[in-house]
């Protein structure tokens, strides 16, 4: 890596020279950048950031709107919480086998890492799939998207957050579909760290939610 | 799939490489010059054109529907609209100014200079940026076609729910609106994700934040009031879709929905949206009154500081928006108040730039004459502003002219006149000429006068009380004068308008100017004008705030004088060209991707098959933009091969060494308008 003459009253541009990458042996895959952060890492944390706020919007919507309920059944009627705990468990569980993927590729062991990116694949559809059914139950117990206030935003809700699972789970396929073409190997371990951000950020998010939806009474 | 977008810029590279001709799905087009350059392109610079162009096509759109709107009005009980036109017209001039002039003409600055100011070749995502401008252009498109496909949106530019659900905005109208604004939304997001990466990541060695040139740092706030704001009107245009669309209750009162959910969502989008249109033009003043003032901006760190507060703020004020609704004393009472804060950092502002030309060398140059314009308008509007945070008195003046007078003052007085100046000042370093400084000064006279005869009398009719929105007014209330002024005052300044597009296509066929013409203090000027595809030959080490200034001149002794010590030749002569620059390569894929989206939304109101095939060009596209090669496949020179970033692409060879100045010749040619 060329050290690039650097002003020496400007304590950022020194930071330019940790590109990310250095710490692999490999050359690095972007030119240094001031932050020290890659673009795209960069690039996906303002993402995760502006989607705090998609989903504060919805979640506040959702606490606006829980208790009115006429025409339908209300929250502690229909929800399992049991049922919900544990495909939450599950989906904690992913944000778990995200970082050994991470921590495989990072290392170069490309065999575990197929494997821990597909368990985590997995267990995202685990997860999507239980919400595919809770949906379903609480369909026939009478609460349609069109029935209430509350139906109308808890679907609305869960289900924004159901599609962001699904999103990760084709990028942890797509990632698992490269790494056997070779596009992605240990000098792009960053692109799995990246997808394993958005990846534990979709989690965090369904710390927040399960803990309001199901878990605070209305 | 933004973050399978690796930044391809890589100054340590080979001179500029050729990128040649490759065959295969994944490959990437190597096109520089025809139309096809133009929908591949990936140069921030290109980017920066089209969306000026088609911003400014939206512009002169917007600007036939106010005219049709001051034509119906000239007049008591005006027969030329009927009720249900005029309610799409107003609507759509708001929707088309707003989200399809200011907001994207600011993206054209910021795309442009963004790189230009900080010293670097392109933004951080290249595809990204072109994937934006196109979405942004299809939205707007989308958008407009409402007109022809069963009637135009007709809820006003807040479309409050419920009044447009499909109760009572019965046509196609609000669906194209709400559906319009996600498409444009993503171009909104994309690009602030970008930009900022861009001066966060890649400024050139020594240009701390505290040296950026003061637009890119307004611009920068932009980007997060952007990054912050659009996910929540996101929300909002999700809801009313929902409700319109799948009969969800969000809005249906009958089912106990609160019509105050659709103003707070909107509003919290809404108000940071008003700082997200000015604060561009607030940055190109501030980078103009230094210039045309000869002295360096009064108090850079408190301008940029108030900028960056009126960012933070701008998320406390939205309620102001709603005194009318039952908000409660508490909130009415917590809003007024920081509304009224909110004035000191802008106030802060206007201080600086008077004490920017104070004792200064004035040179008033159409630029200057935009920028000071700017000042003395938007002063104006943020007076009678002050004026709406105060509650009891915004209670009078709610949803009459008053307001229009307020929000035209500072829209068009402000934001508009600031990207003018932008325009005056900014043409020679992207066309290499001058606009003509007769034609300009007509153009900011017109403009003036027009726009001060157009809104002045709304403060007048508004506090005696002619309400906005209405379609006719009866004849003998006191308005018919002041309102056949007002639709005069248009013209005038519509004319200011024509006499600018004018100057445009003049100039066009005009000659070439020298490559300082403003002896300008930042680094965009360190380079050719146009610039070359690549920006700088150099890596620019930047040692102070308005670097290009300090290497042309030196104070005598402190305080007492400048002298030139270099000419812009002597300044680009010193500088050491790099060997190794490589450029970003176009890609096809951004156009078909964004392509998509609005086949997926054309597909919710028509037909769910048509969303079937945008969702699969979507698809498709994300995966081909994510699966080309990062670069072209290109010459081997000096045995600079790197597989990693192009194993799938056919290697081949041959290419030619681009004469540097191709695309830049090609680049006059091209209308700008």
């Amino acid at each position: 890596m060329t050290r690039r003459p650097s002003e020496r009253r400007c304590p950022l541009t020194d930071t330019t020279l940790t590109g990310a990458g250095a710490h692999t042996g490999h050359a690095p895959a972007h030119p240094p950048t001031n932050t020290g952060v890659s673009n795209a890492k960069l690039g996906m944390w303002l993402f995760l950031g502006s989607e705090c706020l998609l989903f504060g919007g919805l979640i506040s919507t959702y606490l606006l709107y829980r208790g009115r309920v006429a025409g339908g059944p209300a929250p502690r009627q229909i929800f399992d919480i049991p049922f919900t705990s544990v495909s939450s468990f599950i989906l904690l569980m992913s944000s778990l086998t995200m970082v050994l993927a991470v921590s495989s590729i990072t290392r170069g062991d490309m065999p575990r890492a197929r494997t821990w990116l597909v368990t985590t694949a997995l267990l995202g559809a685990c997860f999507v799939g239980g919400q595919v059914y809770e949906f379903t139950v609480f369909y026939r117990e009478g609460l349609g998207f069109t029935t209430n206030l509350f139906g109308s935003s808890f679907y609305t809700l869960t289900g924004f957050h159901g599609v962001h699972v699904t999103v990760g789970i084709i990028m942890l396929l797509s990632l698992y579909m490269m790494t056997l073409r070779g596009t992605i190997h240990q000098g792009k371990a960053e692109t799995v760290e990246i997808v394993g951000l958005y990846w534990h950020f979709v989690d965090i998010v369904w710390i927040v939610i399960f803990t309001v939806v199901y878990l605070i009474p209305a | 799939m933004a973050i399978i977008d690796e930044p391809r810029i890589e100054l340590e590279r080979a001179k500029v490489v050729t990128p040649v001709e490759a065959l295969g799905v994944f490959s990437r087009p190597t096109s520089n010059t025809g139309w096809k350059s133009w929908i591949t392109t990936v140069d921030h610079k290109k980017i920066g054109l089209l969306y000026g162009s088609t911003a400014v096509f939206f512009f002169v759109v917007g600007g036939c529907e106010a005219l049709l709107i001051r034509l119906q009005l000239a007049r008591p009980n005006g027969t030329i609209l009927g009720a249900e036109t005029y309610n799409e017209l107003f609507t759509m001039h708001g929707t088309t100014m707003v989200f399809l002039f200011v907001m994207p003409m600011a993206a054209a600055f910021a795309n442009y200079f963004i790189p230009l100011q900080i010293g670097a070749r392109d933004v951080a995502f290249p595809r990204l940026n072109a994937f934006s401008y196109w979405c942004f252009l299809f939205g707007g498109i989308f958008l407009n076609l409402s007109w022809f496909l069963g009637g135009a949106p007709d809820g006003g530019w807040f479309a409050y729910a419920p009044n447009t659900t499909v109760v009572f905005s019965p046509s196609h109208g609000m669906d194209f609106w709400a559906l319009g604004l996600q498409i444009t939304g993503i171009a909104s997001l994309t690009g602030a994700v970008n930009l900022i990466v861009t001066c966060l990541n890649m400024r050139a060695p020594g240009m701390s934040l505290m040296r950026m040139p003061i637009f890119t740092w307004m611009a920068l706030v932009v980007q997060f009031l952007l990054l912050f704001a659009i996910p929540v009107i996101t929300v909002a245009l999700f809801l009313l879709q929902f409700d319109r669309l799948f009969g969800a209750n969000f809005f249906e009162v009958k089912q106990g929905a609160d019509p105050l959910l659709w103003q707070h969502l909107f509003w919290i989008f809404g108000h940071p949206e008003v700082y997200i249109l000015i604060l561009p033009s607030f940055g190109i003043v501030s980078e103009v009154l230094p210039v045309f003032s000869r002295k360096p901006l009064f108090g850079y760190p408190f301008v940029v500081f108030s900028g960056v507060a009126i960012g933070f703020m701008g998320w406390g004020v939205w309620a102001h928006h709603m005194f009318a609704s039952s908000l409660g004393p508490v909130s009415v009472a917590a809003f007024s108040l920081s509304t009224m804060f909110i004035a000191v950092p802008t106030g802060v502002k206007i201080i600086n730039w008077l004490a920017t030309m104070w004792g200064g060398r004035l040179r008033l140059d159409v630029p200057m004459m935009f920028a000071i314009g700017l000042v003395v308008l938007f002063t104006i509007g943020g007076l009678s502003g002050v004026t709406h945070a105060v509650a009891p008195s915004d209670t009078q003046q709610t949803d009459t002219y008053y307001i229009v007078a307020h929000f035209h003052y500072v829209l068009f007085g402000g934001a508009v006149f600031g990207l003018f100046a932008g325009f005056y000042y900014w043409w020679p370093k992207v066309f290499g000429r001058r606009l003509s400084e007769t034609l300009g000064k007509i153009n900011f006279w017109l403009m003036f006068i027009g726009m001060n005869l157009t809104f002045g009398p709304m403060h007048i009719i508004g506090l005696e009380g002619q309400p906005r929105r209405m379609y006719r007014y009866a004849p003998g209330m006191g308005f018919d004068v002041w309102n056949m002024i007002e639709t005069i005052g248009s013209f005038i300044l519509a004319a200011g308008i024509l006499v600018f597009l004018i100057n445009v296509v003049k100039t066009a066929r005009g000659p070439k100017c020298e490559e300082d013409p403003w002896d300008a203090r930042t680094i965009e000027w360190m380079t050719t004008s146009p610039p070359k595809p690549h920006n700088f030959d150099s890596t620019l080490q930047i040692t102070h705030l308005d670097e290009y200034w300090h290497r042309k001149y030196e104070e005598v002794e402190e305080g007492h004088g400048l002298k030139q010590v270099a000419t812009y030749a002597e300044v680009m002569a010193a500088e050491v060209p790099d060997e190794h620059i490589h450029m970003p390569s176009p890609s096809y894929w951004p156009i078909v991707i964004a392509f998509g989206l609005p086949l997926i939304a054309s597909g919710l109101i028509f037909s769910r098959w048509i969303s079937v095939i945008g969702a699969l060009i979507v698809f498709g596209g994300l995966y081909a933009l994510a699966l080309e090669p990062a670069t072209a496949p290109e010459a081997p020179s000096e045995g600079h091969a790197d597989d990693s970033h192009a194993p799938d692409g056919p290697t081949t060879a041959a290419a030619a060494e681009p004469p540097a100045d191709d695309e830049a010749t090609e680049r006059e040619a091209v209308p700008v308008d």
